[in-house]
């Protein structure tokens, strides 16, 4: 597991990623620290009825009208898997516009669960395919940030977010 | 085809940007799959899930319609560009849709969407910022990839500044990027319909993955209610798993990105609601999701691809882009030279001569020299040279044989149906060179006057401005002939392959090979051999390479069945016996061949590495020296045997690593491509005179790489067999 998280967090590092760590207990906290106000997000299920992951002790307007998105610095959501080889987080497009949410904002913080993270790609796509075959659903792989070379330089920040920053909660407590 | 003038304008306007941001990619594959373990095992999962795909491709189309018709979505296979412009215009017709966005798309290129949309009063946005930039200018993509590679960033502030007239004027390519992010974020979340293309399309599940790095292709589904996916027949794979070595491999070797930012698995219809951005009160979770989707299939001509065995492969191209940023003249001109109506690069021939004619892919055919520097890269193996040849043998045949009269003696050649007098010339070199050493040096003296050159110039088409190859009165063949083995219990015994340039050009390398062979123990045979069929084939006439490569054949056998190893000089005849043979003989002829031949250093470097010594050889201190290889011979994996006997000799050596040096056989003597040929071979004189290299003598392996340093730089260099030689 250390060594899954290890590369995972090299792989960001080389991305321009930030990361920081957090027990489940003190999530709120930690977003709270990750974010640039205004900041918007999506509720997050998981675990039921942890009061925590509805982040209702934070800055941050869960659920806000598609005006307050578009005015909103940073965007909180769930990430479903990341991907230790390369530092990618799988994001996925939830009813709660997690998708929109990720992408219309400079700034994307991004939660993972540390079990979650998968060795390599390969693991990854093993697994996607797996919840494909069942779900029909979708997903992005999402690697750093939003990035263009087409104005004669590399350029962070094209039409997605220009920072992204990953929350990693921790097991236990 | 681009005229000289053509060409040198080209490079004039657009060569600077195009070659700093090609090498960049190319440098970056490079390096991007050098960290990948099993690069090589991906290459193969990915050509094997392909091949399979293209086989199984009907079966393939009939799962991927029912998955997505059950997913809630339309599939609709187009038999042409204007059958699926008619469908499109008609969803987006009914969708009342006033501005359609687009991500990038070749495939909507192909077809011409905007177009079409555009002439019903629809507004068509492209938000991939190097495809709106090409929009603004009016401007046709110049890369599969980065369509504006050709712009640099001083062109592009300086076309945004007079169109738009920002307060401040835009300089630096961050206050660029904003500018077209938030003028394009407007139109994004105004529009109805969303047009993406799609990288693969899976049968399993219906889902569609999209490789991009922007996150415009993602805003184009989220923000719209209407989803048209357009894309080729040939993009449809089995499964999601199947996606695997595709998603690790295509950044890698198009950009030399490890991955790109985003790649999309969508499955539609997405879940994400379907918002108004100008809505303050209801909660995003509270816009309901209603999207249609379609799913638009293009053939256009890729289901008779798939029937034609030579240009079936190029339905495995995944249009990362490799073949182009590999590719020394692609470096040199770009794909508005190096490219058709859609596509550009080394696999576009496939493409545009499958989808557009052979008219199409005549126009730029040429510019695919053969080197195969594409070959490794491709992520799906694709023999492109392979295909470029056989396009090349198609277009010489759709023509009328020109001007027969004028080289009947010069041509007995295989072509029934002709090729151009130029390529027929180059392609029966054999018969000049033999008439040339027969009647040196007097053929030298005549070749050289004025009156000779000018006649070459008009007639054939040869440059002035090079020099001609000087014919030996004694062949190779003739010397060996004339003397006996030096070797008594020889080790091995072998038969050195009488090249073309070896045998009438360059007979010092020739005996220099047979003095090292022989000191090293082998007993060496010089025969006459017919040539090898590289010039022919490279001239696109495959029947008249097809009957050397028989003769070759029929002649090395005697002393294959003997027990002697075929040893060769010239690189790329090397590759003709160990690779091209392969597509032109049977079999058992190529595999009897193929095994049995050696590149001379990869034989030097068996010999030492089985008991034999350099103490026999002319061996150095720590003498400095700088060798360029051959492409085809490093495309075949050779480059290090040579710098390994060289460094077992005691040279300290530099290697260059261009891709190619621009001469490229026959090619650097056409009057059209010369300049195009120097301003390749400009970037191998520049290693070459880089600090630590400019006072060390060169050494190259292949004939043509010999003749352009020799017309690049002062220092006359040599075949780094003549240095081993005592």
């Amino acid at each position: 597991m250390e060594s899954k998280r290890a590369s995972f967090e090299g792989a960001l590092e080389a991305l321009g990623v930030t990361v920081s760590s957090t027990l489940e207990s003190e999530l709120e906290a930690a977003v709270t620290e990750a974010v640039t106000e205004p900041a918007v997000g999506v509720g997050l299920d998981e675990p039921a009825g942890d009061e925590a992951f509805a982040l209702t002790e934070t800055p941050v307007t869960v659920d806000p009208t598609p005006v307050a998105l578009r005015e909103a610095v940073t965007g909180v959501t769930g990430a479903e898997l990341g991907i230790g080889d390369y530092g990618s987080l799988v994001l996925t497009m939830t009813e709660q516009a997690s998708e929109l949410v990720s992408l219309f904002v400079e700034r994307h913080v991004a939660i993972l669960h540390e079990k979650d993270i998968q060795p390599d790609m390969d693991a990854a796509v093993a697994e996607l395919d797996e919840r494909f075959a069942e779900t029909n659903g979708s997903a992005i792989i999402a690697t750093g940030p939003s990035a263009t070379a087409d104005m004669g330089a590399l350029v962070k920040g094209a039409h997605g977010p220009e920072e992204v920053h990953v929350i990693i909660v921790e097991e236990g407590a | 085809m681009a005229t000289a003038d053509e060409i040198r304008e080209l490079m004039r306007a657009e060569g600077a940007a195009i070659a700093e941001n090609t090498q960049g990619f190319n440098a970056g594959r490079y390096d991007s799959v050098g960290e990948l373990e099993d690069y090589e095992d991906l290459k193969r999962a990915a050509r094997s899930i392909k091949q399979d795909a293209i086989a199984d491709l009907p079966n393939l189309l009939d799962q991927l319609t029912e998955t997505v018709e059950a997913n809630g979505g339309t599939v609709y296979i187009a038999d042409d560009a204007a059958d699926a412009n008619e469908y499109i215009r008609d969803v987006v017709d009914e969708r009342a849709a006033d501005r359609v966005v687009k991500s990038k798309s070749m495939t909507s290129e192909e077809i011409e969407v905007n177009e079409a949309l555009e002439a019903d009063g629809v507004d068509v946005v492209e938000t991939d910022l190097g495809e709106w930039v090409l929009q603004v200018a009016d401007e046709a993509p110049s890369h599969i990839v980065a369509p504006a590679i050709h712009k640099s960033r001083e062109s592009i502030a300086e076309l945004f500044n007079e169109r738009f007239d920002p307060d401040e004027p835009l300089e630096t390519a961050e206050e660029l990027t904003r500018f077209a992010r938030e003028k394009l974020g407007e139109q994004i979340t105004d529009a109805e319909v969303g047009i993406t293309g799609a990288n693969f399309v899976t049968a399993d599940t219906g889902t569609m993955a999209l490789v991009t790095s922007e996150g415009n292709a993602r805003k184009t589904v989220a923000a719209t209610d209407t989803h048209v996916a357009v894309a080729g027949v040939e993009k449809v794979i089995p499964t999601v798993g199947d996606l695997h070595p595709f998603i690790e491999l295509i950044g890698r070797s198009g950009t030399g990105q490890d991955i790109t930012s985003y790649v999309s698995l969508l499955t539609p219809p997405v879940d994400t609601p379907v918002v108004d951005f100008t809505d303050d009160e209801t909660p995003l979770s509270e816009f309901d999701s209603d999207r249609d989707f379609h799913l638009v299939l293009i053939d256009n001509g890729r289901l008779e691809m798939r029937e034609d065995e030579h240009l079936r492969e190029t339905l495995y191209c995944i249009r990362c882009s490799a073949c182009s940023n590999s590719c020394a003249n692609f470096q040199s001109v770009g794909g508005h030279a190096f490219g058709g109506e859609t596509y550009s690069g080394g696999i576009a021939t496939g493409w545009e001569s499958g989808i557009e004619g052979l008219d199409v892919a005549e126009e730029f055919n040429d510019l695919c020299t053969g080197c195969t520097r594409c070959v490794n890269a491709c992520p799906v193996g694709i023999d492109i040279p392979g295909i470029n040849t056989v396009v090349r043998d198609r277009i010489n045949r759709d023509k009328d044989a020109p001007g027969e009269w004028i080289v009947d003696g010069l041509t007995p050649d295989e072509e029934d149906d002709g090729a151009p007098l130029q390529k027929r010339f180059f392609g029966n070199f054999e018969t000049v060179a033999k008439l040339g050493s027969a009647t040196a040096p007097v053929s030298n003296w005549l070749a050289e006057t004025t009156v000779a050159r000018q006649a070459m110039d008009r007639i054939l088409g040869i440059d002035p401005r090079r020099d001609l190859p000087t014919f030996e009165r004694e062949t190779l063949v003739d010397w060996a002939a004339a003397r006996d083995s030096q070797v008594e219990n020889p080790e091995r015994r072998a038969v050195l392959y009488p090249d073309l340039y070896t045998n009438h050009v360059q007979v010092d390398r020739g005996k220099a090979a047979v003095q090292v062979l022989e000191s090293l123990g082998v007993d060496v045979v010089v025969p006459p051999a017919p040539s090898s069929g590289r010039a022919p084939l490279s001239q696109g006439m495959v029947a008249t390479a097809t009957d050397h490569a028989e003769r070759v054949t029929e002649t090395l056998e005697p002393h294959i069945e003997d027990g002697r190893d075929v040893v060769v000089i010239e690189p790329s005849d090397h590759a003709m016996f160990t690779r091209e043979y392969e597509r032109l003989l049977d079999e058992s002829a190529f595999t009897g061949i193929a095994e049995s031949s050696y590149e001379v250093f990869e034989y030097v470097f068996g010999l030492l590495d089985n008991g034999a010594t350099v103490d026999s050889l002319s061996t150095v201190t720590g003498a400095e020296i700088a060798y360029h290889s051959h492409c085809q011979q490093r495309t075949l994996g050779l480059e290090a045997h040579t710098v390994a006997v060289l460094e077992e000799c005691g040279y300290d050596v530099v290697t260059s690593d261009v891709e190619c040096c621009g001469m490229a056989g026959s090619f650097g003597y056409k009057s059209d491509y010369y300049e195009l040929s120097m301003d390749v071979g400009d970037r191998l004189r520049t290693q070459l005179r880089d600090d630590g290299v400019r006072d060390r003598p060169v050494v190259a392996s292949g004939t043509s790489c010999l003749e352009q340093i020799d017309a690049l730089l002062e220092r006359q260099p040599r075949h780094p067999i003549e240095l081993l030689a005592t």
